[in-house]
Parts: structure tokens; sequence; C-alpha cells
């Protein structure tokens, strides 16, 4: 029954003058799709996924998004950011033009300046660099394709380092786990093929809430199918809810549980000999490893009955190797998480999962040749070796590395181009370290569609055009089916933005770089590199979408030998890389901190109506989801006299505060745990409708564990205790 | 009588919202106003749990309270089928029908004033596809069609699986179903 | 223990995220019809009864008041429509499942009876405005046709008056998704109550002292009869369904519940029914106070079952984000 105040009485007695205009209009809307219609090909940039669309416009103005039927990221249907992606094309608080700092009367301010002023100041600032401290002291950070072309012009200037935080804040642990087993890793989209699995486990990946299109759809596919579903989680999930089996696990323990899983597969005998014996190596070690860790030492850790841990592992065991012990994604958790995807790697390996239907698949991608243009020159020195060496298994950037080498007047970075992520809620304590590193560096440009945390810091911001508005590269993803897909501009670029191409090409020309570019639209690179493969840029512009032959099996070839990209050739169960370097080569369990009294695990994770914060000014989505809640299991709500719908401040045990956020009291969580979407709490009043709502779980983690092996930030060890408030966000 | 009607599968549908979205997009409705919108149903105690998501919108009722408590005419079933429509130009916004709702489905259209709802997309049932919701549903979880017709996904799938509808002690006969 | 929330933020204005399409237009509207409704009853049975001496205000001046009462309840009726300019399109069909559009109708029946009525008045009540009326070519004619059939005319009034008495309860008790409303005592009830008000209005202004007790005593007996209503409305929750026994939890420890009773019941029923009586015992001052208390008391139900019956619904979820928010997008 709902609850309304009497007091509206008198409010209503009040409204009494304010009165509808008596004239307000009159006749209904046409109906949807009556007017001229024109459609364009497009490939979703509302998160990394990229999934192709057609863009539809009525009578010259924007109508809708939907998914491309050829698709296979996105199997016909774009997910719910997607549709909603037309509001990044409408948001008002969008960047309008280039800006620069400069010292204005009252303080340090951003000015207007034309694309020209912009590049000349950048160049010459990039040269400064170059001169002082050496050619080699640039940095990118990106996150999304556009970031390429700052690279190619970055290369050619002579830095070569560069970052992805989605490796060192994302899934970096799992593609190093996976690649120290099986040579490769998971990849993006992930390789797994749910769609015929019959047995899948989840572990804290919450697929449905993070909409990774095809993923999702793979899933439910299974789900409907009747699949075996386990999830281990400490908060009642979506997938939980769908599950034949929600382990309600003690956050930070799940290495116990995939041991014991391990132990049981292997005292029983039910993992897949002829599998492990035909790929495998380091066996004998790995059973040696696991007989102390059985379901009753297990249960002391996890919380998970002894029973129930031998029943989902009997039930893996049934279904193998059509079972899927799933990689994750986000998987910088507690610092030993390069450790505990290898212990997943190994499991699905005892399972026979990889290269296997309903396991992993192979994916292939287009050989799609690069357009000819010159080789950059070699860089004056080996970034890694001089940042990273602590890291030596890692290829690619650590964000939280590189960020830490650019503080200081002896720091190795001295400039920054950041694309399109916002580092100062993608990184642990963010703001801090921006703060921190914008004092040092020389330089900091920022590409970005949106005024986020991160374009306070910069010297220059360049606003980007959105993808409805440009050419961007062909989308050539590995996938099932080989397939390129078109990204092509529905609307001429609102404002004074631009493509990101135009401006590295642009910037490359101040600097006399122009020949790495050497092309005066993109469109002359997507239609040379179209040709190569037998298409066209006018075809792809009609198409959209183009599946390729496939060259390679999708699967393991039954009885065929397989050459395993490691050091060995085999499924490296015993890892000596790892032992090499100093690291365990087996995975072991470490318990996890916990929270002191009456404080929580604060665990995060997504929301199906947004990508991290980028997507909270978006006014289609906003609607959706304008603000961010804290669930709280009904014992601590009443241990700090909360109920749903007040709002508290989270406050860890350093004393750092959050914002404040809305209390949702569920029973769908551990009474030993919070839990929050992350990518709420925005500070930057220029983004007008994710100004000020929500909180920021980045801000409060205190108790950052770093992975020995490929120097992530685990962001899952915090505590937060709740603080009541008036205050509403 | 041709009667259209809505199965949505609980089992599969993850509470995503792109329903909503797509509906708003297709049908162009105003910002903060919304046809459809979705609903979490969690029972139990931690951890023992039951949630469900359920798409919701008008359920399109075979025996439609709004119809009947419209001065006007304007709140009428679609051609001869139970599909139910507002005509805006004999709306005049007097409200009756929402207070007749009792699933809360209408909306007072802004700026104009007269009553809108959801429309099971009947521009789009007239052209043989599927409502925009419908069709978005990255789970697939969401289906439309002909109950006349026994051959129908939806008849099929209402005679193969348990399912339930909202409130039909209302005796209003909604035609939105949901499969359990 | 159930959680029913919203996924997807909605805050459709003035459904969620309680129903408030209704607010103090409609309730004036409900209770002047009420009113109107006694007047012409009142007026009618003064004329049928030839009380033109004993019962002089009801039966000579008393219908004018009708079409005033009705006229402004009209206006705040139209003040509450949000698509104005479509006013017309009440009266371009009939539809009989729709009790507004029999409301709608009832009216065009109502309007002529009770302008005739008051014509058949004027002479007699107001001079003044009778000779301007004379004035006017058909003027005087109309005046004699309308005297001559006084009583016909009185006599069609009177079932026109019960059914718009009646119907502006059934309006509400139609709609059977508001459980508040499902009650078939709500049309009896909101008569009743129309006749308390109007009954009051002669024991307020009549010059004669037994005119002014006639009232008084009829509006005791009226407001008796609707403390009968409102226990049998009250009752008639109590043995429904269990969304009415939600419905009625509202108001019996529900958040009405402070207004139901010690804004209405007591002060709008109780009070006047006891300072009435006193005022029948010759304590002018206690009859004219009890007056002012059932034009209050009748205001606060329709005020009260207009707000509660909205509130009361079938669907009812809980919201996870703050909708307020969501008025960002429109600012």
């Amino acid at each position: 029954m709902k609850r309304r105040e009497f007091l509206k009485i008198s409010g209503a007695l009040g409204a009494a003058g304010v009165m509808p205009g008596l004239l307000g209009g009159c006749t209904s809307q046409p109906l949807p799709g009556t007017g001229k219609v024109t459609t364009t090909p497009t490939v979703c940039n509302i998160c990394f996924w990229q999934c192709a669309g057609t863009m539809y416009q009525e009578d010259g103005k924007p109508w809708k998004v939907v998914g491309h039927p050829d698709d296979p990221h996105c199997r016909g249907r774009l997910c719910t950011r997607g549709t909603g992606g037309i509001g990044s094309y409408e948001d008002p608080d969008r960047l309008r033009q280039p800006l620069l700092r400069v010292e204005g009367a009252d303080g340090q301010e951003f000015k207007p300046v034309s694309w020209d002023e912009a590049f000349d100041f950048i160049a010459r600032r990039m040269e400064a660099i170059g001169e002082r401290h050496g050619r080699d002291r640039l940095a990118l950070f990106s996150h999304g394709g556009g970031g390429k072309f700052f690279r190619t012009m970055l290369q050619a200037f002579g830095s070569d380092a560069y970052a992805h935080p989605s490796f060192a804040q994302c899934r970096g642990p799992r593609e190093t786990g996976f690649g120290l087993t099986y040579g490769e890793g998971v990849g993006s989209p992930d390789r797994t093929d749910m769609s015929h699995s019959r047995c899948i486990v989840l572990i804290g990946s919450h697929i449905g809430e993070n909409l990774h299109n095809s993923q999702v759809q793979t899933l439910t596919e299974a789900i409907g199918r009747g699949v075996n579903l386990i999830t281990v989680d400490p908060r009642f999930s979506v997938p939980a809810s769908k599950s034949r089996h929600w382990l309600a696990i003690k956050p930070g323990t799940d290495m116990a549980l995939l041991l014991a899983w391990m132990n049981v597969l292997i005292n029983e005998e039910r993992y897949d000999k002829d599998y492990v014996a035909n790929h495998c190596s380091g066996f004998d070690e790995l059973a040696a490893h696991v007989q102390p860790f059985n379901p009753e030492w297990a249960y002391l850790e996890t919380g998970i009955e002894p029973q129930r841990i031998r029943e989902t592992a009997r039930a893996m065991a049934a279904a193998a190797p059509a079972t899927l012990i799933h990689p994750g994604r986000h998987t910088t958790w507690y610092g030993d998480d390069t450790q505990r995807s290898r212990a997943i790697a190994i499991l699905n390996a005892l399972l026979g999962s990889w290269g296997r239907p309903g396991g992993y698949y192979y994916q292939e991608k287009v050989k799609l040749p690069k357009f000819p243009a010159p080789k950059p020159p070699k860089p004056a020195s080996d970034w890694k070796a001089v940042v990273q060496k602590d890291f030596p298994l890692v290829s690619t950037g650590i964000s939280n590395v590189m960020v830490d080498a650019s503080i200081g007047d002896d720091a190795f970075f001295k400039g920054w181009f950041v694309y399109a992520t916002n580092l100062p809620m993608t990184l642990p304590a963010g703001h801090d370290k921006m703060e921190q590193a914008a004092q040092s560096l020389d330089l900091m440009v920022v590409v970005d569609t949106m005024p986020a945390e991160i374009t306070g810091y910069a010297d220059v911001v360049l606003p980007e055009c959105t993808y409805l508005e440009r050419y961007d590269q062909l989308r050539n993803k590995a996938e099932r089916t080989p397939t390129l897909a078109l990204r092509m501009p529905a609307f001429e670029p609102r404002y004074d933005s631009k493509p990101a191409w135009w401006m590295a090409k642009g910037i490359a020309g101040k600097l006399g770089l122009g020949e790495y570019f050497p092309y005066q639209d993109y469109k002359e690179v997507l239609d040379w590199q179209l040709k190569q493969v037998g298409s066209s840029l006018a075809e792809m512009e009609k198409v959209g979408v183009k599946a390729f032959p496939r060259k390679t099996p999708v699967y393991m070839e039954e009885g065929k030998p397989v050459q395993f990209n490691t050091p060995s050739g085999k499924i490296e169960l015993y890892s000596g890389l790892l032992e090499e370097v100093g690291q365990d080569p087996l995975p072991k369990y470490t318990p996890p901190d916990r929270p002191p009294e009456g404080y929580y695990h604060l665990n995060y994770g997504r929301s199906p109506a947004h990508t991290f914060g980028r997507t909270i000014n978006n006014p289609q989505l906003f609607e959706l989801m304008p603000e961010n809640a804290v669930w709280v299991h009904p014992a601590a709500a009443a241990v700090h006299g909360v109920a749903s719908g007040d709002y508290v401040h989270l406050e860890n045990p350093d004393g750092k505060r959050s914002q404040a956020i809305r209390v949702r009291v569920t029973q769908r969580i551990r009474p030993d745990s919070i839990f929050m979407v992350h990518g709420f709490g925005h500070t930057d009043p220029r983004q007008r409708l994710a100004y000020g709502v929500g909180a920021d779980d980045a801000a409060l983690m205190h108790n950052v564990k770093i992975d020995p092996v490929m120097g992530g930030t685990g962001l899952r060890a915090s505590f937060v205790t709740l603080k009541k408030t008036s205050e509403a966000s | 009588m041709t009667t259209y009607a809505m199965v949505i599968d609980t089992i599969t549908c993850i509470g995503c919202g792109d329903c909503v979205v797509a509906c708003k997009t297709e049908n162009k409705v105003p910002e903060g106003l919304n046809r459809d919108w979705v609903v979490e149903a969690t029972s139990g105690e931690y951890p023992n749990l039951h949630t469900e998501f359920r798409s919701e919108r008008c359920n399109h009722c075979s025996h439609a309270t709004c119809v009947y408590a419209c001065p006007t005419g304007a709140s009428h079933y679609w051609k001869d089928t139970n599909i139910v429509l507002v005509a805006a130009e004999k709306c005049t916004g007097c409200k009756a029908c929402i207070a007749a709702c009792p699933y809360d489905a209408r909306l007072i259209m802004r700026p104009e004033g007269y009553i809108d709802k959801c429309t099971f997309c009947h521009h789009r049932v007239d052209d043989g596809l599927d409502p925009a919701c419908v069709a978005s549903c990255p789970t697939h979880c969401m289906h439309f069609g002909m109950l006349d017709n026994p051959d129908s996904i939806v008849s099929r799938l209402l005679r193969e699986r348990r399912h339930k509808a909202l409130l039909p002690e209302t005796g209003n006969e909604p035609n939105v179903y949901y499969l359990l | 223990m159930i959680e029913e929330v919203l996924v997807t933020a909605r805050h459709n204005p003035k459904i969620d995220p309680s129903l408030g399409i209704w607010t103090w237009e409609i309730s004036v509207y409900l209770f002047l019809g009420g009113m109107t409704a006694g007047i012409m009853l009142f007026a009618a049975w003064a004329m049928l009864t030839r009380k033109q001496e004993v019962l002089a205000f009801a039966h000579d001046r008393f219908a004018l008041w009708a079409p005033i009462a009705l006229s402004l309840g009209m206006t705040t009726l139209f003040l509450d429509l949000e698509h104005k300019l479509y006013v017309w399109r009440f009266y371009t069909s009939f539809e009989p499942t729709s009790p507004m559009s029999w409301g709608a109708w009832i009216l065009v029946l109502v309007y002529p009876v009770m302008i005739l009525q008051t014509l058949s008045t004027l002479r007699r009540g107001y001079p003044t405005l009778a000779g301007w009326l004379e004035r006017i070519p058909v003027g005087g004619w109309v005046m004699d046709l309308s005297e001559n059939w006084r009583r016909t005319i009185a006599a069609l009034a009177i079932p026109l008056a019960v059914g718009l008495g009646i119907y502006t309860g059934v309006l509400l008790s139609a709609l059977s998704a508001r459980p508040f409303w499902s009650s078939g005592a709500l049309g009896p009830l909101f008569l009743v109550s129309g006749m308390s008000t109007a009954a009051v209005i002669p024991v307020m202004v009549s010059r004669l002292k037994g005119e002014r007790h006639f009232f008084e005593t009829t509006d005791v007996g009226l407001i008796f009869l609707e403390v009968v209503l409102v226990s049998i409305f009250l009752i008639s929750l109590a043995t429904g369904a269990a969304y009415h026994l939600e419905a009625l939890d509202l108001v019996m420890g529900g958040p009405f519940t402070e207004a139901f009773w010690l804004w209405f019941v007591v002060p709008g029923l109780l009070v006047p029914m006891v300072l009435a009586f006193l005022g029948l015992r010759g304590y002018r001052s206690f009859g004219l106070l009890a007056s002012v208390l059932v034009l209050y008391g009748g205001f606060m139900l329709r005020y009260l079952m207009v707000e509660i019956g909205q509130v009361s619904t079938w669907t009812d979820y809980a919201v996870q984000f703050d909708p307020q928010l969501l008025e960002r997008l429109t600012q």
C-alpha cells in the first residue's frame, strides 16, 4: 500500500494557483516510421563490445539504433546501453570545442581555442619534453579504438608506452593467468562457448548485470535450455537468481573453493584423464599440491558446506567437457588474481573444456592488411624494462604503475595523452593520484566526448565526436565467425568535435610527422583495406557487416596433437614461467583480510543501464538509473538504524567518506558485505545530470592489493561502514 | 476478434531494461515518461531466495476497465483486437482511465496533455513485426503473437510452460503473461 | 519477505510514486455537485408541498443557488482537464459503461430543468433579477411558462437531482482499480452528504425561524444518516478482499487515520450533529457553527475520498532511486 503523507493537502491547495495553460497543445503525434526513414550502419561505442547496428533517422531526426542481424557480437540485438546510444550524440553537456588551460583573472581556467592553436600548443610541449627529457617520455592511456591513432602519432614521435586500464584494473589477471596456462588469453569478446555448455560456473561474475551482449545472450540461451548454472557470489546476483546452486561464499575465499574443487575432481578421479594426459603438463605436481585442500578444509574458509562443494564438483564433471568454469572479466580483486585465474584455467583443463564445445572455442579474425605507412623509429629506451621491471611477464602497460612513474621530479613520464578513459574514477583513489601526476607532468592531453573528472586535470582538452558522427577503424575482432563491421557517420559532428584520426593526424602534421598518416581522409584507408579482402567501402556502407569464411577449426580436432603457445607446448598446470620469476608455480590460497567490527566488505559491480561512469549523463540511460544505491542486508541495516530510501555516507577505516548514497535493504546480499554499482559520484558539474548523484566506490579503496605477477590493483579488499545522513544525493 | 498476447520468460529475463529504452526510442516517448518498466520481485530470506524479473506494461486487457471508464471513446480497442489505444483527438485528459487501470500503465503526455500508453507497437504489428521491446530484448525472453492461432509462439509457450498473468483477480483479463 | 522494487526508474508525473491525478478541482466539483443536488431537492420539495409560507427561502430563493454552485463546480472540473481544448468531446459520444459519460449527459438534462426551476422562482424571490429578465424578448414568457409548470418541473428535478447526487459518488466507486473506492455505499453517501451541505444554507440565511428549525431538524437526520453510511462504507471495505482490507487500513491505523477521524469524522460529522441538536434546543449560535462544520465536513469527505482512494492501489512497487532526480531531465 502506498503511503502518501497527509501533508499533501496543504501543498495541493497551495498548488491551486498553478494552472496548466488553457490552450496547451492538441493533436497526437504521427505514428513512428511514417515519415522519410533513412538508415546508416554503425558500430556501437557505448561500451567496448562494439556491436554492429543500424542507425535510423526519420525526417532527418535521430530515431533509433538497433542491432545488426548478421553481427555475431550482438546477434541482431543491442543491449540497453546500445539502444540508448543516441543519448550520447544528443547529450547537451558534450565537449564542444578544444579547450586550453590558461591563467585567468581568477586563477586557472579553460579557454576555448581553435584546433590549430590546440595542436600548436601540444606539438610545442611535446617537442620541449623531447628536448629536455627525451622523446620516449610520453605515455598513452586509452580505452577505446580511437587510441590507436594517438598511438601511431606517439610512436612516430618516439614514445611507445601505452596502457589500457582494462588490463590492470580489469581483465589483466585473467589474460595473464590463462596466458601462462594455455599460451593465450581469453580475449574480448570472451571465447566462452556458453551456447553449448551443459554446466556453467560463474565465480563472482555477474553476467546480465554486466551487459556484454553476446555473453549475456549465450548465457541466457543456456539458462533457457536448463543449463546447470553454479554461481559463486557473496550477493544473490542476477545469474545467482537463475542458478541451481548459489554458493554465497565468504568474500575473498574463492581460491579455497577452486582448490577444493580440484581436490574432489582429482581424488574422485572425475577429471578428463585422456585430455590431461594428452595436453597437460604438471599434473602430478598439481595432484600432490591440492591434497590438503579437501572440502572440509574449504568449508572453514568459504562457509560452503563440504557436501555442496562435492555435489557441484560432480555436476561439473558430469557435464564435462561441456562445462565452462567462466574466467570472469573484471578479475582484479584481492591481489592474488593472476593465481586465481590460473586456478580457474587449471580447473577448466582438468575438465577438458578448453578447445571443446561448451567450453572455450577458438576464435578467428579477418586477416586485414595494414595501410602502407612508414615504420615508426625505435624508441630511445625500453620503457617497460624501466617502468615495469618488477613485472617481467607483462607485455602491455600497467596503468597504475605508469601513473606512479609519472609522479615526482625524477618520474619517467613527462607527458600524457588520455583517450576516453576517466582515470580518477578508474584507478583506486584516482583523484589523489591524478592530483600528484598533474603537478609533475609537463603535458596532459585529454581526448573525450564528455567533460569528466580527468578533463579537469588536462592542459588541453580535445572534443571527440561520437561514434555516430565518424568513420573509424574497421571492427575486426576475433570471434566464432570472422566478420568486419563498419562504423560510419550518421550525422555531421555536432559543435566543433572531430574524429580521433583527424586529431592525431593534425598533431603529427605540426610535429613534421605527417608521413605517418599518408591519407587525407580515413575513408581512403578503409577503402584500401576492404579492397584487399575483396570488399570495398561502398559495399560496407550498404551492408554494414560482412562475414568471411573461417579458415581454422572452431574446436580442437579430437585425436590430433595440439601445440600450445607455452614453453612446454602443453597446457601448463604447473607453471615453469612463474617459478622462474619467483612466483608460485601452483596457485596457493591466502586468507583474505576480514573487516573490523561494524565494517563490511566493499563489493561493487556493474549495472545493465550504464557503462561505468561514462553513460551516467546520457539522458536516455540516466532516466533508467539516475543514481546508485548501496545494498545492505537487513541485519546490517538494523545495526546502523537505516532503512531503504535513507541516505548514508560510506566510510572506510582511514576515515575517508563517500558522497551520500541511497540505501537499499535487501536479502540479496551477505550480512558481512555491501554492494554498490560502480561509476556514480561524479564531481564534475559540467555533467549536469550525473553531477553529485550517487557515490564513487573507487574513492573508498584503502587496501589496494597489487598483484605480484601482473601488477594490477586488487580492488575488493576494502571495507566500509555506514554513517546515516539527512543529505540526499 | 483477434487477441494479441505478450509472453515474457521470467527465467531468462535479467531485468536489463533494454525493453524500456527500445520503447522510448521507437515511440519517441518524451524524457521523463515511461510506457513500460521493469520490476524485480525477491521472496524468501537469505540465503534461500527467489528473484523474478518482470518487464511490465499495459496488459491490453480483454476486459479493459480503462476503455470502459473513458467518457468520450478516446480509449478504444484497435480494429477488432484487444490492443487498447488512445485517440488523442478525442481525449479530454479527464484521467478516468488512469484511475481505472489497476496496473498504473497510463501516463499523461507531455506537453500536450492527452493520455498515452503502450500500444503494443500496433504500427509495427500492422507490418507483421514484433513490438519494439520484444524485438530488442537481448535475452530473447519476450514473445509476441496471436492467442487465437494455436501454432503461434505465444500459444505454444502458454500450452507448454507454467505461467501467470498479473492481477487476474481484477477481472480485467490481462494479455501479458509471465512464464515461471 | 517479499521485496518488489522498480529496476528501471519510473516517474510518470501524477502517477508515480502514487496516483495524484485528481486534487482539489475534483473534490470541489464533487462537493458542489452534491450540494447542487441537495438544493434542487429541497427547492423541489418546497414547491411540491406548496410550502411558500413556511419554507419561503427554500421555495422562492434557494433554486438560484443550484446553477451557481454547479457552474462553479463545472469550472473546477474544467480546470482539472489535461487536454482542455477537447472538452467538447464529452458531447460527441455517449459511453454507457463510463460513469463520467453518464455524468456529462446528466448535466445536459440537469441544467435546463435547474434553470427552469430557478426561473419559476425569480419573480417572487429575486424581483430585481426578474425585472431585468422581463426586458429580454422572451424573458417574461419563459418565466410565465416555468411558473405555470412549476410543480411539473419540480417533479422532474427530483430524479435528476438524485441522479446527480449519486453520480458524484458512483464516479469514484465505479473505479474498481482503486480499492478504497470500491463500495456501493459511496453513491448514497455522497447524495446524503450533498443534501446535508445544502440543508445548512437555509439554516444560515433563512429569515424564518420555522424554516431554520425545519432544516436544522432535517440536517440532524441527514448527518445521522451520513454517519450510518460512513459506517456501512467502512464495513463494506472490512468485509472485502485483501486489497480492500489494505485500503481500509489506510484509515484504520494507516497514514490517513488521523486525517479521516480527527479531521473529518469528528469535526465534520459528530461535532456538528451534537451542535445542531443543541441548536434545535434554541442555541442559535451552535446551529450556525454546526452549519459551517457541515460544509467543512462535506468538503473534507470529498477531499479525503479523492486523496485516499488514489493512494489505494493494486500495484505497489518500491523505488530504488530517488525519482526526483529524473526532474533533472526536464530542467
